[in-house]
């Protein structure tokens, strides 16, 4: 396959940079324009003495210009659709068109957050309904909608356990968590007050039970865990740990990064989890959008439900739809009631999979995965060589010791191949990490082709290793450089002076 | 199995290969006791028309503001978008892609998110923006996290004036005992510098105030800057970016921070979410920033490329002392904001600006003359406004709602202090027609 791809593209020549769109049109450019003033105009005298003087720099474009601009850099874009997308920990799967359809409904998009409820009833029997689903598939009853992402999840949890310690009149300090983590954990930890012990992990890739069982005392508020966790490995230990940290008093979160290995075949709740957060993103098939918007609701238990923060949509006794304030909550961490055009698209997936589907997915998820590790394991050394759940993490390791090879130049290579590169250099627990996550919609065929092209990769390696350290050569742009955007920071356009 | 391409045969050939005789081998690591040991309960799965059947349904069972003639505002506005914006945001290449932790295939979102920073730097007056947050209540709460870092002060102070969904956002975050939190009371619908000013001390981390503020009302920024400034605490504006064409940038009166609220531009309501937090500052708290930031720089040939940058402030290098946890921006959201800003431009923006503001007026006194409000401050407004209705606020909505109107929003009900009180919004998409009907039959109720 190395002999298909050269230097030099053949075919479908990829396009290069494009100007800055404040560099395109001309002075007198217009796309838009408004009817004229059907009432009487407001003189800059009402404004308080605050009227702009100065006009910002905006664009002078046309409507066709906007339309080759944003075109073109479309075109310099890698998404789910232009191929093969196996990002471990980010679940990449393909995205629904009828999701998209189905949020810009008139009926959900032209809402306003303050009008009156009796007017947004469907709206609110979708938000009650997808709630229901993920309490289901978490085992967890009472769910929260309003996070904006995983990380703001995660931080609307620990406010929750917080205020649940703070209400058992108990001030404690520190949140454990293991080494495999992802850094928004202990970033959370940090903005909700709580020092971070970090703990390491056995030699399983799971929880070490020593480490943690030293780390707990009363003074321990939670302890945060990804299971699956970020090596794809399922903690057989998990009902002991959760055991653990209740025995002192503590909170167990669950970080549901990986839920998309498990619907259907275990939920954190019946692991002994008090809450936990679904990335709606991810599991959920909403789009990443290009890092956002997606949406994090979180679920907790039944203890924990009147400290959620509110409004929470709720049914009725006479079948109809409102929002009620939990007894205790913790006020809001963000404004209206989460981004509901995300969740509208979460729901819609959750209707066309169903129960059955949703379980099906999970499956097939870890089948891919396991398939792909089978494939590779030879070619990449694998730390942890067990049954894997939805993605599995190698070692580049040996390639750079025998060859110095990175895993970035893995990275930067696969792209010439059309792959979009997995995710690289996390968990930080294994040495050059090379994280592979396929998800249940790539197809046998791609994740051959996938494969192959690893292999292919690990050969040139071996034969070419500055082959590999100048890659990529095919892409709109090659390697940057990274350390010249921090040194010579180049954070915005400026108009030119006079302009 | 529903968008999975794998057949039955190729599950055989993948379980071969894996050495496994069935799915359930590949799960034997959950410990039984904590296996689900039946299906979910939840609805089988079905087609794509019963998806469209069904959420066709739900949508309509709601009566959305767009359908109505709309006086709502309070944070969230219906603007019109031209239609170029959700055409953009339909392509595939930007919705369905992650992160641009990939340089070289990302060039899209990142030459986007560049030009998004550099519009809002635009009209914020500010040198550097980052690439969006959540939305404007999150951003606000960034800038005083932000703001406690830069003093080493953990005090903040917040106009009463606020949003009081963002207020209560700024409480649950305050919870963890990051920063204490006091408001500035309300004088006459806006910040009052001389109460402000027995409030602020050598203690205060930031002063912060939004303008217009959440009653429409224009806040006098220049003296509330002085007042935080004279304290060394920094002064953080939020601002309506939709009228960034008609009002001075707060950086004219000394602001170091200013975020907001960016939905105006381009995004729908929706129900409130998702929305766009922008947030911008000057060049000296560029290293205390908070989320992504993409720089400028050069590939290997030489060319200009866009990449991620100023990275060891964030949670995936710096972990628990990372400025942030947010580990993502709206891009999506940033992208209808840059295409919006394209299409309308600073004419357009000022014009969008300047109708809204004229609209607003013109419903205002119209609904003054009418006898059945009454003007319950005086400050300058710009194209939102507060009214004391004299009879039922709630009755007067029904029965208007009834008729094709949504009678604005009804702040009793948003704060108890508020009572009575009816706050009124305009944009450019109403017409002298649909006000002067409005009017008509408040009169006629």
């Amino acid at each position: 396959m190395s002999a298909d791809v050269t230097k030099t593209p053949s075919s479908a020549p990829t396009r290069g940079p494009r100007e800055l769109i404040f560099e395109t049109g001309s002075p007198a450019a217009r796309c838009f324009e408004l009817p004229p003033l059907d009432v009487p105009e407001v003189g800059a005298e009402a404004l308080a003495g605050q009227a702009r003087t100065s006009a910002p720099a905006l664009p002078h474009v046309t409507e066709v210009e906007i339309a080759r601009h944003y075109h073109h850099l479309a075109t310099m874009n890698f998404g789910v659709d232009s191929g093969p997308y196996p990002l471990g920990s980010c679940t990449m799967k393909y995205n629904p068109r009828v999701n998209e359809d189905a949020c810009r409904l008139e009926g959900f998009a032209g809402l306003h957050p303050y009008q009156p409820l009796s007017t947004a009833q469907g709206a609110l029997e979708l938000m009650v309904s997808l709630a229901d689903a993920l309490a289901e598939v978490s085992g967890l009853p009472a769910v929260t909608l309003q996070p904006a992402a995983g990380a703001h999840g995660e931080l609307t949890a620990l406010l929750t356990f917080r205020a649940y310690h703070v209400a058992n009149g108990d001030a404690r300090k520190r949140v454990v968590i293991p080494d495999s983590a992802h850094g928004t954990n202990p970033a959370t930890v940090s903005m909700c007050g709580y020092d971070v012990v970090t703990i390491p992990s056995n030699e399983r890739g799971g929880v070490d039970m020593d480490a943690l069982r030293a780390a707990l005392d009363t003074d321990v508020a939670a302890f945060m865990l990804t299971n699956p966790n970020t090596l794809g490995l399922f903690d057989e230990n998990i009902a002991e740990i959760t055991e653990m940290v209740h025995a002192v008093g503590a909170l167990a979160y669950c970080d549901g990064a990986n839920m998309n290995a498990i619907m259907g075949k275990a939920r954190p709740g019946d692991m002994g989890f008090d809450a936990l957060h679904i990335n709606l993103h991810k599991t959920f098939s909403t789009p990443h959008g290009g890092g956002g918007p997606g949406a994090g609701p979180v679920c907790v238990t039944g203890a924990l439900a009147k400290f959620l923060p509110g409004p929470l949509p709720v049914r009725l006794g006479d079948g109809s739809f409102s929002l009620v304030w939990p007894e205790r909550s913790i006020g809001r961490v963000r404004s209206s009631f989460g981004n509901f055009g995300v969740l509208v698209r979460a729901y819609a997936y959750v209707l066309a999979l169903g129960g059955d589907g949703l379980r099906a997915a999970s499956e097939q998820a870890v089948l891919s995965a396991n398939y792909l590790k089978e494939r590779l394991k030879g070619a990449y050394p694998l730390p942890y060589d067990r049954t894997c759940m939805h993605e599995f993490v190698l070692s580049g390791g040996k390639l750079r010791k025998e060859h110095g090879v990175h895993t970035l130049d893995v990275a930067k290579r696969l792209l010439d191949y059309g792959f979009h590169p997995p995710t690289i250099y996390f968990p930080q627990i294994v040495d050059e990490a090379i994280m592979i996550e396929p998800t249940e919609t790539e197809g046998l065929a791609d994740l051959d082709r996938f494969a192959d092209a690893m292999i292919a990769i690990a050969a040139e390696a071996v034969s070419d290793p500055d082959l590999l350290h100048g890659a990529p050569y095919t892409t709109p742009v090659r390697r940057l450089d990274e350390a010249r955007a921090v040194k010579q920071p180049d954070l915005r356009w400026r108009p030119a002076a006079g302009e | 199995m529903r968008f999975s391409p794998a057949s039955c045969d190729d599950r055989a050939t993948m379980l071969a290969a894996v050495g496994a005789s069935s799915i359930d081998d590949l799960f034997a690591a959950i410990p039984e006791p904590v296996r689900l040991g039946r299906p979910l309960d939840l609805p089988d799965g079905v087609g794509e028309l019963e998806v469209v059947r069904t959420l066709r349904g739900l949508a309509g069972r709601t009566t959305p503001a767009t359908s109505l003639v709309s006086f709502a505002g309070a944070g969230c506005y219906d603007h019109y978008v031209p239609s170029i914006v959700d055409h953009i945001l339909r392509r595939p290449e930007f919705f369905t892609a992650y992160t641009p932790y990939q340089p070289e295939v990302s060039q899209g979102t990142l030459q986007n998110i560049y030009e998004f920073q550099s519009m809002i730097c635009e009209l914020t007056g500010m040198d550097v923006a980052n690439a969006s947050m959540y939305d404007g209540a999150t951003a606000f709460v960034e800038a005083a996290l932000m703001a406690a870092r830069v003093t080493k002060r953990s005090h903040v102070v917040v106009a009463g004036s606020v949003h009081p969904e963002w207020r209560v956002v700024l409480d649950t975050y305050a919870s963890s005992g990051a920063i204490t939190v006091a408001t500035c009371p309300v004088t006459d619908g806006v910040t009052a510098a001389a109460s402000l000013a027995s409030m602020v001390d050598a203690q205060t981390a930031a002063v912060l105030v939004a303008s217009p503020n959440f009653l429409g009302h224009i806040e006098d920024l220049a003296a509330i800057g002085d007042v935080a400034h004279a304290a060394g605490a920094l002064f953080v504006a939020a601002v309506n970016p939709a009228l960034s064409g008609v009002l001075e940038p707060p950086s004219v009166f000394g602001a170091d921070i200013v975020v907001g609220e960016g939905q105006p531009l381009g995004s729908s309501m929706s129900f409130g979410g998702p929305g766009l937090g922008f947030f911008a500052c000057k060049d000296a708290y560029l290293r205390q920033l908070p989320g992504r930031v993409v720089g400028r720089t050069l590939d290997v040939d030489g060319r200009g490329a866009f990449v991620l940058t100023m990275q060891t402030r964030e949670q995936h290098i710096r972990r628990e002392r990372a400025t942030s946890n947010i580990c993502s921006n709206h891009a999506l959201n940033a992208l209808a904001a840059a295409v919006y800003l394209s299409a309308v431009g600073a004419e357009g923006l000022a014009e969008v600006g300047r109708s809204s503001i004229a609209k607003a007026h013109y419903l205002h006194d119209a609904l003054v003359a009418s006898g059945l409000f009454e003007e319950v401050w005086k400050a300058p407004y710009a194209h939102e406004f507060a009214l004391r209705y004299t009879g039922d606020v709630q009755d007067m909505q029904d029965a208007l709602l009834e008729r094709g109107y949504l009678a604005g929003v009804d702040l009793g009900l948003v704060d108890p202090g508020l009572d009575g009180l009816v706050l009124f919004a305009c944009t450019e998409k109403r017409t002298r027609d649909e006000i002067d009907s409005f009017v008509r039959e408040v009169v006629s109720l």
